[in-house]
């Protein structure tokens, strides 16, 4: 449903990062570009055949940018497509997504590449910008042909779902990238710790009797890495930091004026370990298994961790030591997750929650909207660089990449419901506050969950 | 706790979560209940032309020191002392499932049951359930020669065909009412009250 | 705190006290009362194990399922025993050359266990928190906890106090030592359970490497934790000091293959329960052993078969706990009234 056409969206707040407005106005969006945005229009300076829709109560920002998705295809297309994962992506106000190479074949060449960015156009929702794998198979041995991918459209390199393990490897990888000013997105997890583990190590994993994740698997890559990118100049980018402890070792890298930078996603700065027990925001840290535990749809990589570092991580985010929001959408098949903890598959189906579990933070006053509007359009500029800068603001005369949502809306979690393929989501039946009402991308109405026609 | 007029006892009964009254009217005071134990032990020792043989096994919970009552009674009529078992017919009952579940208790039968003439002793015989169940147990046990029943109250309404060979009292009762037999070793009082719905 | 609640999140109470227990999952959630009311019915249940026919028609009718994905035949044998003396029909379905092994899932497992209207399954699994996943699809169903890899194993647990309590009496205040690989031991974790609400002291001994996380690093003495007064102790001849019950556990070769500890030699000679080792114990210490045992390991054999070991008679009890399990089960009652909701 696209529909190139004018569109005034009046009397709403605006909220734009890099100009720092936040003031409440119209804003006009015409010709696939921001025509006007701020003080109210009058009249007769409104164009024909313009949409004329009510903003009030409602916040217009620039569409937020998902720098870590699967989009599962080629390959896994009963978990996701590139079509269903871009229409799950405007239902969550994501109108840019950078899509993990981790598909089948992967993303280790030019070809693949571009098909997914050919497929991404033909979907016509939300933009896809490819991340390439930084060996080749992603397996760990032989960097692949970063230069080439890079050519192609590639915005970045990862291995995600596994770590660029051999550091000298590593060292390459961030040493040849940074010839080319792109970063490599390290999953950071030391194999031999974690050990396959899928619950958080402490009191979860003793209590279930599952084998835990320590949170030094993860801590100990993010230090080897930041040490490598000192010495080789390279770009690293920490994906999903999970812990406290990785929060002061990014912290203390970029005191020392590291080139590195990091991201978190909304559910690690909003549930913790005990969901696993089947347990809410008010369940017991301890207290007697019930029924609901070993909850596979809590099953996720790296995993859901303690209430303390869910705390340092709102910390790390407000101080600025964590610079991107991103969802690490993985849509998995039910069938993956109605086995036992041990077997099902990780991840969480994210891009239509993110938005609303991360309003829970607003709306308790954790992080203001500014802050989470931030991390979520300028913050991923940080790993994409300035040309991709017109996406990430509201200014007049720049590509018409935008959002509205309705902070106060209430809502109930229905999986059902997503357009995504992946229905695997923890906090299915939990009620939210804080939705996304329409999207565009680049002028097209690509998502509208409600008419707002005066 | 003992009332002189009936009616006078609000019972408060707690029932599946309701609260309802039961008026308790009694019937058998201390005194009646020691004149039918030794009447029935007289009775025991006359059927059975002595105590050669014989047995007693109480059905717990009221029927162990009921028997035991007995046995003693026995004694000072006769000399001599009579072997007493108890027998608990939880694992015994046709209602698993349907119904709460009793307290399991252990069955201790003194000495061998096979020959013996065997009697069982109950406080209250209503529908006969109970006993058809504790010869289900007591068959486990062995095999005895005869088994005789006798218990304190008969208030009627079999569901099979069940008969006691000697009773305390016949107490014919409506099935909204219930007989509750309490003794000195399990309740802390010798008596036997009739309960009744009511306010 | 985000207040991110579920929406229909009520955490109901179920009691074998009064009938609305309808699964046995693990001791974590019983109280002193129903330990108590399980040994009272153990003590009936050893007394049918003590006649000469040892049969009762309590269960009949009754069909129990044993669901056996790991092999075992002790605790097996042991639920089939229990089932059969209480003249249930017992249906053995074991992991070899039935469909379980050909890849079944373990969904399509329990959907045909449900289309069979068996009254009970007793499910061993390799996987923490399979008997949970099976609880949750079956309606009517009861699912009793037979072993869920490193997890829970509330049936031994069970025994195991029983057993401790028909010689010590009240077990509060006793010191209870637990020495082996007590991070891999579902063994080790329903003991716990089981023995703190009892208000035993218990000691947990082992390696550093054998010991969870949450433990060796102390995280676990805080108020509000319901273990936080289990100690441990990686010096087995200080742990024993006293003791009034040891149960050593069964070390597996597979430990010294993942690199936890250099060999089982080094083991047995560190934590290994001798004749010397258990002598620091009290003066009448009692000797469990869940079984099977790696006599010469972390047992001696003179220990094991010695005087002041339960061994054999924790196989004894553990038909009758699991009869007494059994009969307290089946026939959950379901009503809605006697159930209360907890805050």
């Amino acid at each position: 449903m696209t529909k190139l056409g004018h569109f005034l969206i009046k009397n709403a707040r605006l909220l734009d990062v890099i100009t720092g407005m936040d003031e409440f106005g119209d804003i006009l969006v015409d010709e696939g570009l921001i025509k006007h945005v701020g003080a109210p229009l009058r009249d007769g300076d409104i164009p024909e055949r313009c949409r004329l829709l009510n903003g009030d109560g409602l916040v217009v920002c620039p569409g937020f940018i998902d720098l870590h998705t699967h989009l599962r295809e080629p390959g896994y297309e009963d978990k996701e497509t590139i079509s269903t994962g871009v229409a799950a992506a405007v239902n969550g106000g994501f109108t840019t997504i950078c899509a993990m190479p981790n598909t089948n074949p992967p993303m280790d060449n030019a070809v693949t590449i571009e098909y997914v960015i050919q497929k991404a156009a033909l979907a016509g929702k939300a933009r896809v910008l490819p991340i390439g794998c930084v060996t080749k198979g992603s397996e760990g041995k032989q960097l692949a042909e970063l230069w080439e991918m890079a050519q192609s459209g590639a915005v970045g390199f990862s291995d995600d779902g596994k770590p660029v393990a051999d550091s000298h490897l590593m060292r390459q990888a961030l040493a040849y990238s940074s010839g080319l000013a792109l970063p490599v997105i390290q999953h950071s997890e030391d194999l031999e710790l974690s050990q396959g583990s899928p619950v958080n190590e402490g009191w979860i994993s003793n209590r279930t009797g599952l084998r835990g994740w320590p949170s030094v698997a993860e801590e100990s890559v993010i230090a080897r890495d930041i040490a490598l990118a000192e010495l080789t100049g390279g770009r690293l980018h920490v994906a999903h930091i999970t812990t406290s402890g990785s929060v002061d070792l990014i912290r203390l890298a970029k005191q020392r004026g590291a080139n590195v930078t990091a991201e978190v996603t909304p559910h690690h700065l909003t549930l913790d370990e005990r969901w696993v027990l089947g347990h809410d925001q008010d369940g017991p840290i301890n207290g007697p298994l019930g029924l609901e535990a070993y909850d596979t749809f809590t099953k996720v990589n790296p995993p859901l961790r303690s209430r303390e570092d869910v705390e340092a991580l709102i910390a790390g985010l407000n101080e600025g030591v964590i610079d991107v929001i991103a969802t690490d959408h993985a849509p998995q098949t039910v069938i993956d997750k109605l086995v036992t903890y041990d077997d099902a598959a990780y991840g969480f189906s994210g891009l239509e929650t993110a938005f609303g579990l991360l309003m829970t933070l607003v709306h308790d006053d954790r992080i203001d909207l500014m802050t989470l509007v931030s991390k979520l359009t300028v913050g991923p500029l940080v790993v994409l660089g300035d040309a991709y800068s017109d996406l990430a603001t509201l200014r007049k005369g720049t590509t018409a990449d935008i959002v509205v949502f309705d902070p106060n809306k209430d809502w109930i979690v229905s999986s059902e419901e997503f357009n995504s393929k992946g229905k695997n989501t923890p906090i299915e039946g939990v009620r939210l506050k804080g939705k996304v009402v329409m999207a565009f991308v680049g002028g097209n109405l690509v998502y509208e969950q409600e008419k707002l026609d005066e | 706790m003992n009332f002189l007029s009936s009616h006078k006892l609000q019972h408060p009964y707690r029932f599946l979560g309701k609260d309802f009254f039961m008026r308790e009217t009694p019937v058998f005071s201390d005194k009646d209940m020691d004149r039918a134990v030794s009447r029935i032990a007289h009775e025991i020792v006359e059927r059975n032309h002595g105590v050669e043989g014989l047995m007693l096994a109480g059905i717990w919970t009221r029927g162990a020191p009921l028997a035991h009552r007995l046995a003693g009674r026995i004694l000072s009529i006769e000399g001599k002392e009579v072997p007493v078992g108890v027998l608990d017919i939880g694992l015994y009952r046709d209602d698993i499932g349907r119904s709460s579940r009793p307290m399991v208790h252990s069955t201790e039968m003194p000495e061998v049951v096979d020959g013996q003439k065997l009697v069982l002793v109950d406080d209250v015989l209503f529908t006969g359930r109970t006993i058809r169940a504790a010869l289900d147990a007591l068959i486990d046990f062995g095999r005895p020669r005869q088994v005789q029943l006798a218990v304190l109250v008969d208030r009627g309404h079999r569901e099979l065909p069940i008969r006691a060979d000697y009773v305390g009292k016949n107490m014919p009762t409506s099935t909204k009412e219930e007989v509750q037999v309490r003794l000195l070793e399990v309740d802390g009082i010798d008596e036997v009250v009739l309960l009744r719905e009511g306010a | 705190m985000p207040s991110i609640v579920k929406e229909e999140n009520k955490r109901l109470r179920t009691s074998l006290v009064d009938g609305t227990r309808r699964h046995l999952l693990d001791v974590d959630d019983f109280t002193r009362d129903e330990i108590d009311l399980v040994s009272k019915t153990s003590d009936a249940m050893l007394e049918v194990l003590a006649r000469d026919i040892k049969k009762v028609p309590t269960l009949r009718g009754k069909v129990i399922v044993t669901l056996f994905y790991e092999a075992s035949t002790r605790t097996r044998v042991s639920f089939e025993e229990a089932g059969k003396l209480l003249s249930a029909d017992v249906i053995n379905v074991s992991s070899s050359g039935s469909s379980v092994e050909k890849g079944e899932s373990l969904l399509n497992t329990v959907r045909t266990l449900q289309a069979t209207g068996a009254d009970l399954v007793v499910v061993r699994h390799q996987h923490s928190g399979a008997p949970y996943f099976m609880a949750r699809n079956l309606e009517s169903m009861g699912v009793i906890n037979g072993g869920d890899g490193w997890h829970a194993h509330p049936t031994q647990a069970l025994l195991d106090v029983y057993t401790m309590r028909r010689h010590l009496g009240p077990i509060g205040g006793r010191k209870i030592v637990i020495v082996g690989d007590i991070l891999h031991s579902r063994v080790a974790r329903s003991n716990l359970w089981a023995l703190t609400t009892e208000g035993a002291n218990v000691v947990l001994c082992a390696p550093p490497t054998l010991i969870p996380q949450e433990f060796l690093s102390g995280q676990h003495r805080v108020d509000e934790h319901p273990l936080s007064t289990v100690e441990i102790e990686t010096n087995v001849e200080m742990a024993l000091d006293g003791a009034d019950v040891v149960m050593p556990l069964r070390l597996q070769l597979e430990r010294q293959e993942s690199g936890l500890l250099p060999t089982l030699r080094e083991y047995s000679k560190m934590y290994g329960i001798t004749r010397e080792r258990l002598d620091l114990a009290s003066k009448d210490a009692l000797l469990l052993h869940p079984g099977p045992m790696n006599e010469g390991v972390e047992i001696s054999p003179d220990v094991a078969h010695g005087s002041q070991s339960l061994i054999e008679e924790q196989v004894r009890n553990g038909v009758a706990v699991r009869m007494a399990l059994l009969y307290l089960l089946v026939g959950a009652t379901k009503r809605e009234e006697t159930k209360a909701e907890i805050q």
